[in-house]
This record gives C-alpha cells, sequence and structure tokens, in this order.
C-alpha cells in the first residue's frame, strides 16, 4: 500500500512531498484518557508552524508522535507518500533520517565533543561499527564544520558539550538536526529554557537555516509573543484538541482565552 | 484547641507525621542486638585470657622474618597475576551481561535471565567458589583466576546494569530521532554516559580481586594465600608476619595506581 502511495507522490513536485498530513490522530497513555483527542491538521510544505497551548494540552507529545518517539493511538501521519504512524522496525529509522528534531533541554550528548555531537545527526547513515570508530566520510566531516560555522559554533568543534551555554547548545542542537539534512524540523519548546534575548537569536537561526533550505518547521512554544513573531501559521491547543488554527494576526484576545482559559493574565 | 479550628484568629501548628513502621523496626532491632550479644557469654576472664593470647601471638610475629623471600615473591606474583586476569577476563564478560540486564534497554525477558545470572554469581564468597573450582579444575592459579572472574561478574555486571539504568533518557531520545541503529544508540547514547563510571567500578574491583586473590589460596586455589596458611599452620609466626607486611605493601600500591587510572579517566 505504501508503494502505491509512494509512486503517485513520486509524480508530485518536491514541495508537496515535504507537506504533512495528520489526520485524526489519537493518544492515550492510559486507555480512555486520550491525551490528543484527534488532532487533524495539514502543514504545507514550507514555512513555520508555531503549536502553542497550555503544559500538558499534548503539545510534545503530538510533536513526538510525528516522528514517534511517541507512538500514536489511533490515526495517520503522512509525509512523504508513508504514513509514519504504520511505520516499525528499520522503515521507521529510516524515516526519521529525513526528520530534524530540536529538543528543550537541548538533548546533547553532554560528554561528547561539539563535532560528535553534529556527527551524530549522521548516525542513521552509518554503521555502528564506524560510529563506533567515529569513521564519519569526508563529506559528512566536512558538512559538519560548514553547519558549525552557520550556527556560529566554529571554535567550539573541540569542546564537550557540557562545558557550552544553553543558547550555544541550542546551536550545536540545531547544526546537529540540520546534519540529517532533513525534510522536516520540529521543535520541542526549543526556547523555553533559555533567557528572552538568546530565545530570539535561536529562533531566528532555527527560521533562516529552515527558509535557506525551503524545509518546513514545526515549533512547539508557550510564549504567545516569540510564535506572533516568527510563525507563519499558529495552532493553538487545548486539552488534546486543536481550537485555532490561522494566521498570527488573526489570534486575538477571545481566542487565547479558550487556549488557555481565564482573562486575568491578559490585560 | 482542636486542629480543625481554624476560623478564630489560632496559631496553626505544623507537626511532621511519624514513621510507625520506622520507629517499631528500630526497637525491634534494638531488642534484638541485645539478645544477641546476651548470647555471646563475654566476661573478664575470658577477656584477659584474649588478651594474653593476643600478645603472646604478636611477640612471636615480631621481627617479621623475611628470609624465604623467593617463597613469598613468587606467592604475591601469582596473587597478582591471578587479580589482574580475573579483572580483565570478568571486565569483558561484564559488559555484555550488564546491558543485558538494563531494564531500561532490554525487554524483560532478556533482563530476568541476565539478572539471574549476576544474582548467581553474587551468590557465594569467592572462596566457596574456589573450592568448587579447585574441585573442577585441580589445585592452583586456574582454580582462583576463574573464582574471581566469577565473582568480578557478580559485581561489575550488577553495577553496569544499574548505572544504565540511571542514564539520562535525553541524550537517548535524540539519538533515536537522528533514525540511527540500536547499536548506534548505544555507542553514542548510552555509553559516554556510563564509561567513567564503568572505570571506577573496574578500578575497584581489581582492589577487591587482588585482596581475594591473597585469600583464595587457602583453598588450594594458588597465589599468597597458600604460603599464608601454610605458615600458619607451622606456627612461623614471623613469616606470618612478613606475608602480611607485604600484602598490605601491595595493597597499596594498587590503590596508588588505582587513583592514577580514575584521574586519566575522569
Amino acid at each position: 500500500m505504501n508503494q502505491t502511495a509512494a509512486s503517485s507522490l513520486a509524480h508530485a513536485d518536491a514541495e508537496t512531498s515535504r507537506a504533512l498530513v495528520i489526520k485524526n490522530l489519537v493518544k492515550e497513555y492510559t486507555p480512555g484518557k486520550p491525551v490528543l483527542s484527534g488532532i487533524s491538521l495539514e502543514l504545507e510544505a514550507r514555512g513555520i508552524t508555531a503549536i502553542i497551548g497550555p503544559s500538558g494540552t499534548g503539545k510534545s507529545t503530538l510533536i513526538r508522535c510525528i516522528n514517534r518517539l511517541v507512538d500514536p493511538t489511533k490515526g495517520e501521519i503522512l509525509f512523504k507518500g508513508k504514513d509514519l504512524a504504520k511505520l516499525s522496525g528499520k522503515q521507521l529509522r529510516l524515516a526519521r533520517r529525513h526528520i530534524g528534531m530540536v529538543f528543550q533541554e537541548y538533548n546533547l550528548l553532554e560528554r561528547l565533543s561539539v563535532m560528535e555531537n553534529v556527527l551524530s545527526g549522521r548516525l542513521g547513515y552509518v554503521s555502528p561499527f564506524r560510529a563506533w570508530l567515529r569513521k564519519f566520510s569526508e563529506a559528512d566531516m566536512q558538512r559538519a564544520f560548514e553547519l558549525l560555522d552557520q550556527v556560529g559554533m566554529a571554535d567550539f568543534a573541540d569542546q564537550r558539550a557540557d562545558a557550552l551555554s544553553g543558547g550555544q547548545r541550542q546551536r550545536v542542537a540545531i547544526a546537529r538536526a540540520l546534519m540529517q539534512s532533513p525534510d522536516i524540523l520540529l521543535a520541542d519548546e526549543p526556547t523555553s529554557s533559555l533567557d528572552p534575548k538568546t530565545s530570539v537569536e535561536i529562533l531566528d537561526l532555527m527560521t533562516e537555516q529552515a527558509k535557506i533550505r525551503n524545509i518546513p518547521v514545526v515549533i512547539n512554544i508557550h510564549d504567545v509573543t516569540l510564535a506572533k513573531r516568527f510563525a507563519d501559521r499558529i495552532v493553538g491547543m487545548s486539552s488534546g484538541h486543536v481550537v485555532y488554527d490561522g494566521a498570527p494576526d488573526g489570534l486575538q484576545d477571545e481566542h487565547l482565552k479558550a487556549i488557555y482559559g481565564g482573562e486575568d493574565w491578559l490585560s | 484547641m482542636t486542629s480543625s479550628d481554624t476560623t478564630t484568629a489560632v496559631q496553626r501548628r505544623y507537626k511532621p507525621k511519624r514513621n510507625w513502621l520506622a520507629t517499631i523496626s528500630y526497637i525491634l532491632l534494638g531488642v534484638y542486638l541485645v539478645y544477641v550479644l546476651s548470647l555471646f557469654d563475654v566476661n573478664t576472664g575470658r577477656l584477659a585470657d584474649g588478651m594474653e593470647h593476643g600478645a603472646n601471638f604478636l611477640g612471636r610475629m615480631f621481627p617479621p622474618n623475611f628470609e624465604r623471600y623467593n617463597l613469598l615473591i613468587e606467592g604475591l606474583l601469582e596473587s597478582m597475576q591471578i587479580a589482574i586476569i580475573a579483572t580483565t577476563a570478568g571486565v569483558v564478560l561484564s559488559l555484555p551481561v550488564g546491558f543485558l540486564a538494563a531494564r531500561n534497554l532490554m525487554p524483560a525477558w532478556v533482563t530476568w535471565p541476565a539478572r539471574l545470572l549476576i544474582v548467581a554469581c553474587r551468590s557465594f564468597h569467592p572462596v566457596i567458589v574456589a573450592i568448587l573450582f579447585v574441585k573442577a579444575v585441580g589445585f592452583g592459579a586456574l582454580a582462583g583466576t576463574l573464582a574471581l572472574v566469577v565473582a568480578s561478574i557478580g559485581f561489575i555486571a550488577k553495577l553496569f546494569a544499574e548505572a544504565i539504568e540511571e542514564i539520562s533518557l535525553k541524550q537517548i531520545e535524540a539519538i533515536r530521532a537522528t533514525g540511527a541503529p540500536f547499536g548506534s544508540v548505544i555507542i553514542f547514547g548510552v555509553l559516554p554516559q556510563v564509561m567513567g563510571r564503568f572505570i571506577g567500578f573496574t578500578s575497584y574491583q581489581l582492589d577487591s580481586n587482588l585482596r581475594n586473590s591473597t585469600m583464595v589460596g587457602i583453598v588450594g586455589a594458588g597465589g599468597i594465600g597458600g604460603t599464608l596458611f601454610a605458615a600458619f599452620q607451622r606456627f612461623d609466626y614471623d613469616f606470618v608476619s612478613a606475608i602480611l607486611i607485604s600484602i598490605i605493601a601491595l595493597i597499596m600500591a594498587a590503590e596508588g595506581i588505582n587513583n592514577i587510572m580514575r584521574r586519566l579517566y575522569r
């Protein structure tokens, strides 16, 4: 079935192949208590989509369902002609190679060097034995250095990740995600552990790099101001449902009330 | 003044809850201790006698006699060899066993047999295992080495599995998200997080194996222990003290080497 879907998409142009379609996605950690209760979203092949909503509303779960760090209970996630929700084993790994991810707490390999961290983005492409010997290809090496240049961390290649500041770590994490040559970039609260100035720098870097590569970005973010500033489209979630989906300009106080509840905080 | 009376300006109090289970356990423990001590039949007469025997024994140990240094050095070297080979082999075998026993990486049907093996290795004191191996492969260093390999697996594999169970899963998550195969997740996500502690366990086990290797000789499994036991039986207490001093020196030297090793792998 996947075969036919893939071949039909092969006719479509490269752009639409990067579109992400989520259909009726349900996730229950405990049966009967859905965290996501039937999410349906169609994300275009380009642009920044920000998902906003209160803590515990399933934003992280949604984004982790896309690259299957979390297994959805029901629903479809269509990307590049495959239903990601149905993949397993090798097929899943091959699909993950093309999905870059940036995390709230950077999730760097603390005891390894910055360079090793960036190269770890290629682990889907090299055998474990070569990975153990750190025998990455010359092309990968050059790419890693280029990416370190682009995120402004070239001078830190030899440093251990645990010696870096928060902003520096997130830059390395972005380089690692880009090292995968991703077709889509997922970011789970990428700025929540950073100060306001660094947050803006990180989002600048991420959106700029995504635009250069023409790949779509999905960002979980709870800072509404930042979401409005950087996103082309905002999806508001509340208790497992999508309650707003549209342009940043269209996001009014009434929507925020529906998303976060209450109104005292809005004044 | 009831605790529910909060409507008026009563000063409210907070009293931490008493853990009754712990209190009762402590009392029972104390009672048992007193009972056990009463079984011992310690009295001043026995203590005085013991002191005298002890003084006599210590007197005969002094001065230590290093005349048979050939025997001494031969025994020490053998003990050292037993310890080093047993630690190396034990560590190499512990790595896979520890991985298989880590519950956050492996399914239950893998961890259970691995944990069973670890428990089996830990169940018996090395001397008991050494007796078994002496029966199996005969007197000599091989029996002692095998006994200490078993002891090393029981210790290192267990601690290694625990170290793996305590790692940060965030790094694993990140590596899984790149589409890395399981082997690479281990190599990049797990190993760097546990390697430092693994070196620590290994150096501790080398230390422990050195001490145990001086003992398995008592049951004929090679090393300085055999010489020590023979000297005891022949009442050569001055030679005994020479052997004891040499063992202390050996352990101290190992301690120094251990410290250097740990500094290298900080």
